[in-house]
């Protein structure tokens, strides 16, 4: 079955939407970090009243996973669980 | 007689002359009561393995994902966050935006494979294409070690707590205190097992986001809803002005600090897909998917919760004094406690003794209910991967190994109260920090290595448990945690050789080198056969427990 193209494609599905998107979010992640640490100034600027861009950029971190939980479901919904219960019905069916 | 001690009588002494020292102690008892309850019936429905371990994989995802969320929210986030912010400002944030985005990494990589694939603990899915008993006995070690550093920091924190509400100074009374702690987590999880364990994390949820939405609101009130106006006050009061806001108040200071602050930040993100309590709690629900629903949950929910600690930590700042903040406990870790009594009227007003009984009962139900799932996951990778698999040689009957879990529960609880008493004055949110820093070490690269790499093998994974392990935990013992700082837990010793607080930044990637290098010069052939089982059943669920 691992070697059967449906499975293929299953694989294929989950690892090319997971894998980028998790560099994705640490690399984001990460510029946070590093904004944090050596752009000082920037991250100091204020925007409205007390409200700075660390803290936005803070705030936009929550949001970002929201979304990433969110649009993995999704994908997960409608593009892997199809398939990886083809895949199972069919295998238990022969066993 | 030092500064703190006094802070904490008068304190004490407040709540005396109010008359409401009672109230603390009947809601404790109150929640004690109720999860033993909870726990007897539990035990009662506790028959199988599957039960014990498991809660008979028979909870739904939102039940899951409350309960993850109560086994996740520990004293670290609700006093230690809180605390980091009152004091450091901007800097103490990071750890609710790290502790929060790492679930993206539990949710899109490890959950549902997870599930899938193992049936009780961390070590089945390590183990499933490697030869057993090493693998096992490494993953079990990793397992006690991640949990016991865990427990650790919420003994801290309960200690903590209960000397400032009931004005206990001595050390024998604080040790009590932690020993009850103990003995109330050995028998949540020696007669309830998992399933008593998720039904007292999911009322700890339940009230721990009720108290805070409380807290929450009243802050807000105080200051008409204008959160710019609370900052400012938060600012001007810390005494700090504007840098308050901004990063760089704790991490900022010098070129060592800031690669602490990344080395935190990585150890953070990477952290929660490596813990055990964490993951055995996937084999909770029926099916991969309930898993996935149980993470998204999770997310909604403690992502809502992490939002409410800026302003818990930032309204701290603004109401109290900072002198006052760290002369009831030097990390801070008083300060949410301290922020519910201020807006309740203060010291002498019931409103304010009730709050402050009231939040509390939650920070104390908090830290029943993560120590139990803490002990839970070390007494089960115990039993399961090192009594069942390695000692016995997987022919230990079910009734054998539900005993060897519940002897090493006590075990482990004896242990944890022994350590506890020594960690009183670290930041719980910091100690949290290390534990993940070592799962992030130990346990992610194995994680993923197994379920996505094929060459990877036997001798890959136990190089990277183990040195992800030593590195990690070596790195602490001679970093300024442990010695060489007034606020070490030795701080009249000297072997701080290692500059940084959190050791993530080397060991975690060192973890994935040493899986890779381990398995490219191994001379055994990875198991191309089970691998191949293992991605279509964690894919697919096919023949999963």
């Amino acid at each position: 079955m691992q070697q059967s193209a449906e499975f293929g494609e299953l694989r294929t599905a989950h690892r090319s939407f997971a894998f980028p998107l998790t560099i994705a979010f640490i690399a984001w992640y990460l510029v946070y970090v590093l904004l944090s640490n050596y752009a000082g100034d920037f991250m100091g600027t204020k925007l409205f009243g007390n409200i700075n861009v660390a803290l936005v950029l803070g705030l936009g971190q929550f949001l970002t996973t929201f979304l990433i939980a969110w649009f993995y479901s999704r994908h997960a919904a409608s593009k892997l669980d199809p398939k990886s219960e083809a895949i199972k019905s069919r295998m238990e069916g022969d066993a | 007689m030092s500064p703190a001690h006094t802070a904490v009588i008068d304190l004490a002494a407040a709540s005396d002359a109010s008359e409401h020292r009672p109230l603390i102690i009947s809601l404790f008892a109150a929640f004690v009561v109720a999860t033993l309850i909870i726990t007897v019936w539990a035990g009662r429905q506790t028959k199988s393995a599957a039960d014990f371990y498991a809660g008979g994989r028979q909870f739904t995802g939102f039940q899951n994902g409350l309960a993850i969320s109560g086994d996740y929210m520990s004293a670290a986030s609700f006093l230690g966050i809180a605390g980091a912010i009152a004091l450091f400002g901007y800097d103490g944030f990071l750890y609710s935006i790290g502790f929060l985005v790492a679930w993206l990494v539990a949710l899109l990589l490890v959950a549902e494979p997870l599930r899938n694939s193992g049936r009780y603990t961390m070590g089945d899915v390590l183990a499933y294409r490697m030869r057993q008993r090493p693998v096992r006995t490494a993953a079990g070690t990793s397992t006690i070690v991640v949990s016991i550093f865990y427990l650790l920091a919420q003994m801290a924190g309960a200690g903590v707590l209960v000397s400032l509400l009931l004005g206990i100074t001595t050390d024998t009374g604080k040790i009590l205190i932690v020993a009850l702690v103990g003995v109330l987590m050995i028998v949540y999880v020696t007669i309830g097992g998992m399933k008593g364990t998720t039904w007292v994390q999911m009322v700890k949820a339940v009230l721990l986001i009720t108290g805070t939405v409380l807290i929450t609101f009243l802050i807000l009130l105080k200051f008409n809803f204008n959160v710019s106006d609370l900052l400012g006050t938060a600012a001007s009061n810390s005494g700090k002005g504007s840098a308050f806001l901004e990063p760089g108040l704790k991490y900022g200071a010098s070129g060592t600090s800031k690669l602490d602050f990344i080395s935190l930040g990585i150890a953070l993100v990477l952290g929660t897909a490596g813990l055990p309590h964490i993951l055995i709690r996937f084999y909770t629900v029926p099916t991969a998917k309930a898993a996935r629903k149980s993470v998204n949950w999770a997310i909604g929910i403690i992502g809502a919760f992490y939002l409410m600690t800026i302003v818990l930590g930032f309204g701290a700042a603004a109401l109290l004094k900072p002198g006052d903040i760290i002369a009831s406990n030097k990390a801070g870790n008083t300060a949410a406690p301290l922020t519910a009594l201020e807006i309740g009227g203060g010291g002498d007003s019931a409103g304010g003794a009730i709050l402050l009984a009231v939040i509390s009962a939650v920070a104390f139900a908090t830290i029943l209910a993560v120590v139990a799932g803490l002990t839970l996951a070390s007494s089960s990778s115990f039993a399961h991967d090192i009594y069942a698999n390695v000692i016995r040689k997987g022919k230990a009957t079910e009734k054998e190994e539900m005993k060897a879990a519940r002897w090493s529960t006590v075990f482990i609880g004896i242990v944890s109260i022994a350590l506890g008493a020594l960690a009183r004055d670290l930041n719980v949110a910091g100690l949290v920090a290390l534990a993940f820093a070592v799962a992030a070490s130990a346990n992610l690269p194995t994680i993923l290595y197994s379920l996505f790499w094929k060459r990877f093998t036997t001798q890959g994974a136990l190089w990277s448990i183990y040195g992800g392990l030593a590195t990690a935990v070596g790195l602490v013992l001679f970093s300024p945690v442990v010695s060489g700082k007034p606020t070490s837990m030795f701080p009249d010793a000297n072997f701080d050789f290692f500059p940084l607080e959190n050791p993530g930044l080397i060991s975690i990637p060192l973890g994935f080198l040493l899986g890779w290098l381990g398995s490219i010069l191994s001379k055994e052939e990875p198991d191309k056969g089970k691998y191949a089982e293992l991605e279509v059943k964690s894919l697919t669920g096919v023949g999963a427990h």
